[in-house]
């Protein structure tokens, strides 16, 4: 089985969603003749031409809506924000309408627009690109939020997203993209939306997140599991909306012990309302109180080394966190 | 000058690249490098750049050849700079995480009667290299005190309740002395801590399922242990002292209900002291309480490594003693002696401890006691200790002394009146740890409280400066607290 | 309005391609909505639904811009007053009705949003919401699913001169005028965005807007439904012939209050509100037709009876028409067959 990239897996899953299906066609800035800052979409304007990868004016709002409209006749568009820091913007248009249209028309319209996202930090980006902001979306009815971590997850979830009836955001970590890489097949799969996935077995403490900070709490566990006989069981979320209510408390059920993670501020993430679950059914299972390892509370990180280094989850913040709670 | 080779590595050209090719070499080796001079170029998925050199110098050798792709931090090539120049480096990883500290498990530690120490139980986790697995605290590390050895999760209550698993038999490896769930699933594997027959009702499945509506009843949680007091009493002892057993001379009378025991001449050396003491000297008593929470927590904190690393236990008497003597510095006149037209006042500390044995009850000096640290003094502490134990004390080692410390904690009081060790000014007793209701900001909290009684000499000192100075103890003592330093 | 002393009489709806009967047709349809308008009035102000919002004397553009639109092909995205519109588009009285009494049988939202908030996909109108101006977008969007599947049809978006501000208006307009779509963009001005008159919504002329975007503007009087219907067939025969989108300024009046909530009183006069309801254009519509031989009075009453007893009958089914039950109260936040949590 071939092992891609990250960010090739996403531009496989657009290329093959455009090859099967006319009414796909992706839409945003620079993704056209450039094939996207990241190289996400490239070569998909040379293959489909210029109006199914469509450069788009500087206008997220419009980018959106216009996304929301096509799909709403018919289409499958593929929004794409040059960064999540800038999409908010086309905040409006995912909250007001793309995630109220089924609803408010009472299932006569719908909207299947998927709108693409890169998020996270560790890249020298500074408060303006590096940031994750799945808070502000997250616990919208009508939405769909996908963050994927490996490249299987982010293929199968991409063509997902496009063939959902629904309007989904799919937040791929730009950290990632080039850093992760594993299997993917090459014949046509899709990884469910709302699914949780166990990354890791384990018995003594239960890890849960999304996206990139999981791969510190795997280095961190190989690591617990070599010096100290610990073994973490690693659950990634995959999906935020709606969440895996299930894979959560059977995770969170098999050590008691929980410890949440993600790269979003502490503060009203996705985090906590995890946590609330566990809170709310599995009382009785615990063994520990719930703890969440996130971002602080701080608008973004600073892009000087030292301090976006102290902002962000790493190894050995997880690897600390991890111990400690083991050996609570 | 001198030279010395560097490496020039591959920067992070641009966000999210990991790697990037060498196209090919701008300068070969031999080649002088000036500053930010391009000396390749480089190709990513993203750009493509002329790479500057960071120092200036010869080159001396490629280390990745045209073409090749090499990580970013990978070193490409080496160059001859001066000796004292200062190489490219990246910015150092972040600081080595701190080591976490073992979890502090274990009893409390030992007085220094001659009874037995309760030992600590020091099987628990902390070392790298062992597993902290649960089962493998042996039976008897069981300590009562541990401070969270009390604090059951949900999950254990539950498990026990539904297994009848008496908590108070389960050993806790988790901090403090907790009783995990995991410890509480070998108990029931090994069925060594159930409760009577033990009728196992809803085997527990831990995994799956949330349990919802299955709320445990308060009748089925683990039922008190009887011999466990309502409140924590403390230092006791742990096993009650033997009753002197001397040899009877002469007969028993028969029909009168007594018998004789010889006066050895121990006990009559304290005899005679006792009662010089006490004649000469009008004795005055005070007593202060202080809230010695932190100071528990500082030596529960400290104790199991301070035992691995010295080999001996520490006590709360050389932080008493410490606290003493600082105070003594501030209030030299405790340090005295009354001497009819003049008091003696002391400049060396030599503090006096009492250690009790069996039958008598003997004063060993710690000489120039302010000169020690906390860890010298729980070391001289358990020197005297022992050596009192073994009978091997010299006639220095008890004199000399000019303030006494008595540690009747160990015994279990909470009250002393004690009498003062001939010819000094003063002695002070450090009674038990109790836990305590009190009162703090017009709130009920639970603390940790010891009394300390002084009898003092009423001809040399008076109520206010023996209150000063019992004040000042108590600051020295609640001012211990997590950070405080033994060395 | 007509040619006088001529031998010729040329009339103007034939000049724009309008029967006779189409010409009354508007006519009908106009006093429809404007009848449809003042009941929903009164039964707010009687108590018997909660919210009504008017806009009575823009029919005529209304009806025009409907009139001249193509209903199998198009694609229309109103705005909240269009009642006008959306009646001339197939939209009957018994569903604006069921709207305003927030039924369950109401084809816009089943009772679940505010009346005004059109949408239908049989009707090919798009549904909408309240944040004003974030259907202009999607009507660029609609524009762009028609050139991309090669298809003749033309998205119309209507909002007022308020919501011409909005920063949504002026990405749709810009993303339309790059990529050539067609869609026509229509401000219905009528002068006031609730109480703010419309030098304090802007300094330009909204129509001149459009030249910013690379497309013409144009400005229309919206008393003139004759002239409307001739500018909006010009705009639609641009867009199909792939010529790109258009702005129509329709200028126009509000001579109710914003809605039933608002008391109009506290920022204008009604001197100045009584002398626009003389410029109305209905009744010289009226008077247009009557002298083209088109209508006489006896033909205005049978048409007001009709109107009556259509209004009476879509009242009185509303009214007495269950809501929707609440079990289906949360459905639809999804499609079903996911189904949600």
């Amino acid at each position: 089985m071939p092992v891609i990239e990250y960010i090739e897996a996403i531009r496989l899953a657009m290329k093959e969603e455009m090859e099967r299906d006319n009414d796909v066609f992706v839409l945003g800035e620079d993704v056209g003749l450039k094939g996207g800052v990241f190289g996400t979409t490239k070569g998909l304007q040379q293959q489909f031409g210029e109006l199914r990868a469509l450069d788009a004016p500087l206008a997220e709002s419009a980018i959106a809506g216009v996304a929301i409209g096509a799909a709403m006749a018919g289409m499958k568009p593929i929004a794409e924000m040059q960064y999540s820091d800038f999409m908010f913007p086309a905040t409006n248009q995912i909250i007001s309408e793309a995630a109220k249209i089924r609803y408010r028309s009472n299932n006569d319209w719908d909207c299947p627009v998927v709108i693409r996202a890169p998020i996270g930090g560790g890249v020298f980006g500074g408060l303006y690109h590096s940031q994750c902001p799945e808070s502000v979306f997250f616990g919208t009815p009508g939405l769909k939020i996908v963050a994927p971590a490996t490249a299987y997850d982010a293929k199968g979830l991409l063509k997902a997203a496009i063939r959902d009836p629904d309007p989904v955001i799919f937040f791929e970590n730009k950290k990632c993209y080039r850093l992760i890489s594993d299997e993917v097949p090459e014949e046509d799969y899709v990884v469910p939306i709302g699914k949780s996935k166990v990354m890791r077995e384990g018995t003594d403490l239960t890890v849960i997140g999304y996206s990139m900070p999981l791969h510190f709490a795997m280095q961190a566990a190989e690591e617990l599991s070599k010096e100290h006989g610990i073994e973490a069981h690693i659950l990634d979320l995959r999906t935020i909306q709606p969440l895996d209510r299930e894979g959560i408390l059977e995770a969170a059920a098999k050590t008691g012990k929980v410890l949440i993670v993600h790269e979003d501020n502490k503060t009203g993430g996705v985090g906590a309302e995890v946590g609330t679950i566990i809170a709310e059914e599995l009382l009785y299972e615990l063994d520990a109180p719930i703890r969440r390892l996130c971002a602080p509370d701080v608008p973004a990180m600073p892009i000087n080394p030292p301090g976006e280094k102290h902002y962000l989850l790493n190894k050995e913040k997880l690897k600390k966190a991890m111990l400690e709670l083991a050996r609570y | 000058m001198a030279k010395k080779i560097v490496e020039i590595t591959m920067p992070q050209l641009a966000e999210s690249l990991v790697s990037a090719t060498v196209d090919h070499w701008l300068k070969q080796p031999g080649d002088m490098l000036d500053m930010y001079e391009p000396i390749c170029e480089l190709i990513t998925d993203k750009v493509n750049a002329e790479l500057p050199s960071t120092v200036r110098g010869k080159l001396v050798k490629h280390l990745i050849g045209a073409g090749e792709t090499v990580e970013v931090g990978a070193a490409i090539c080496l160059v001859e700079v001066e000796a004292d120049a200062e190489a490219d480096t990246e910015p150092s990883a972040g600081a080595q995480e701190p080591v976490s500290p073992a979890a502090p498990a274990g009893g409390l530690g030992t007085t220094d009667t001659a009874s037995g120490a309760l030992g600590s139980s020091g099987t628990r986790g902390g070392e790298p290299a062992s597993r902290p697995a649960a089962a493998i605290a042996p039976a008897s590390g069981i300590d009562a005190n541990a401070p969270m050895r009390h604090r059951y999760s949900p999950a254990v209550q539950r498990l026990a309740a539904e297994h009848a698993i008496d908590l108070n038999r389960v050993s806790g490896t988790g901090e403090g002395g907790r009783i995990t769930r995991k410890d509480v699933q070998v108990a029931i594997a090994s069925g060594n801590a159930s409760i009577g027959t033990a009728s196992a009702v809803n085997p527990a499945t831990a995994a799956t399922a949330p349990i919802a509506s299955s709320a445990p009843s308060d009748s089925s949680l683990a039922p008190m242990d009887p011999k466990i007091p309502v409140r924590s009493t403390g230092i006791h002892l742990s096993e009650s002292p033997r009753i002197p057993s001397i040899e009877i001379e002469g007969q028993e009378v028969p029909g009168r209900g007594e018998y004789f025991i010889d006066v050895t001449p121990v006990r009559n050396t304290i005899a005679t002291r006792m009662r010089q003491s006490v004649s000469e000297i009008p004795h005055g008593w005070m007593m202060i309480e202080v809230d010695v929470t932190n100071l528990v927590l500082l030596r529960n904190k400290l104790k199991d490594d301070f035992r691995k690393r010295e080999g001996i236990n520490l006590t709360y008497m050389p932080f008493m003693i410490k606290a003493v003597v600082n105070a003594i510095k501030d209030y030299p006149i405790m340090n005295s002696v009354w001497a009819v037209d003049k008091i003696i006042v002391k400049r060396d500390i030599n503090i006096s401890l009492s250690v009790g044995t069996e039958d008598s009850v003997v004063t060993p000096v710690i000489r120039h006691a302010d000169q020690k640290n906390i860890s010298g003094l729980a070391h001289e502490i358990d020197d005297l200790a022992r050596r009192t134990r073994e009978k091997k004390l010299k006639l220095d080692d008890v004199n000399g002394g000019t303030f006494t410390v008595n540690n009747t904690g160990s015994f279990g009081s909470i009250l002393t009146q004690p009498i003062i060790n001939y010819p000094q000014a003063a002695i002070i007793t450090f009674e038990s740890i109790v836990k305590r209701p009190v009162v703090i900001n017009d709130m009920i909290g639970v603390r940790s409280m010891v009394n300390l009684c002084l009898s003092l000499d009423h001809r040399i000192l008076d109520g206010v400066i023996c209150g000063r100075f019992l004040q000042r103890v108590k600051e020295n003592l609640e001012g211990y607290n997590l950070d405080t330093k033994v060395y | 309005m007509m040619h006088t002393g001529s031998v010729q009489r040329a009339l103007r709806h034939t000049e724009l391609g309008l029967t006779d009967e189409r010409a009354v047709d508007m006519y009908k349809m106009m006093m429809l909505a404007r009848r449809f308008d003042e009941r929903g009035q009164l039964l707010q102000r009687a108590g018997k639904v909660n919210f009504h919002i008017s806009g009575i004397t823009q029919e005529p553009s209304q009806v025009a811009m409907g009139f001249a639109m193509d209903r199998e092909r198009d694609w229309f995205l109103p705005y909240y007053r269009d009642y006008g519109f959306v009646l001339s588009i197939g939209m009957t009285v018994k569903d604006l009705m069921l709207s305003l009494y927030a039924k369950g049988e109401d084809p816009n939202s089943a009772g679940r949003q505010m009346p005004g908030h059109f949408g239908s996909k049989r009707l090919r109108i798009v549904t909408g919401s309240s944040p004003v101006t974030t259907q202009v977008p999607h009507a660029a969007g609609f524009a762009l699913a028609a050139k991309m599947r090669k298809e003749p049809s033309v998205a119309i978006v209507t909002f007022g001169d308020g919501s011409s501000n909005q920063g949504d208006f002026h990405e749709g307009c810009n993303f339309a005028g790059v990529h050539q779509l067609p869609v026509i963009f229509v401000c219905e001005n009528n002068q006031y965005a609730i109480s703010m008159s419309l030098e304090k919504q802007t300094r330009g002329r909204i129509c001149d807007r459009a030249l910013g975007y690379g497309f013409p503007g144009v400005r229309v009087d919206g008393n003139d439904p004759l002239e409307v219907y001739r500018v909006f067939k010009e705009a639609r025969e641009r867009a199909v012939s792939g010529e790109g989108p258009t702005l129509i300024e329709i200028m126009t009046y509000r001579v109710t209050a914003h809605s039933t909530s608002d008391n109009d009183m506290a920022y204008r006069t009604k001197e100045e509100v009584d002398e626009q309801k003389a410029k109305d254009g209905m009744p010289v519509y009226k008077q247009y037709l009557v002298d083209a031989g088109l209508w006489s009075e006896e033909k205005e009453a049978t048409l007001q009876a009709e109107i009556r007893a259509t209004i009476d009958e879509a009242n009185d089914y509303a009214e007495k028409a269950p809501f929707q039950p609440v079990e289906d109260a949360f459905r639809y936040v999804y499609a079903e067959e996911n189904g949600e949590g």
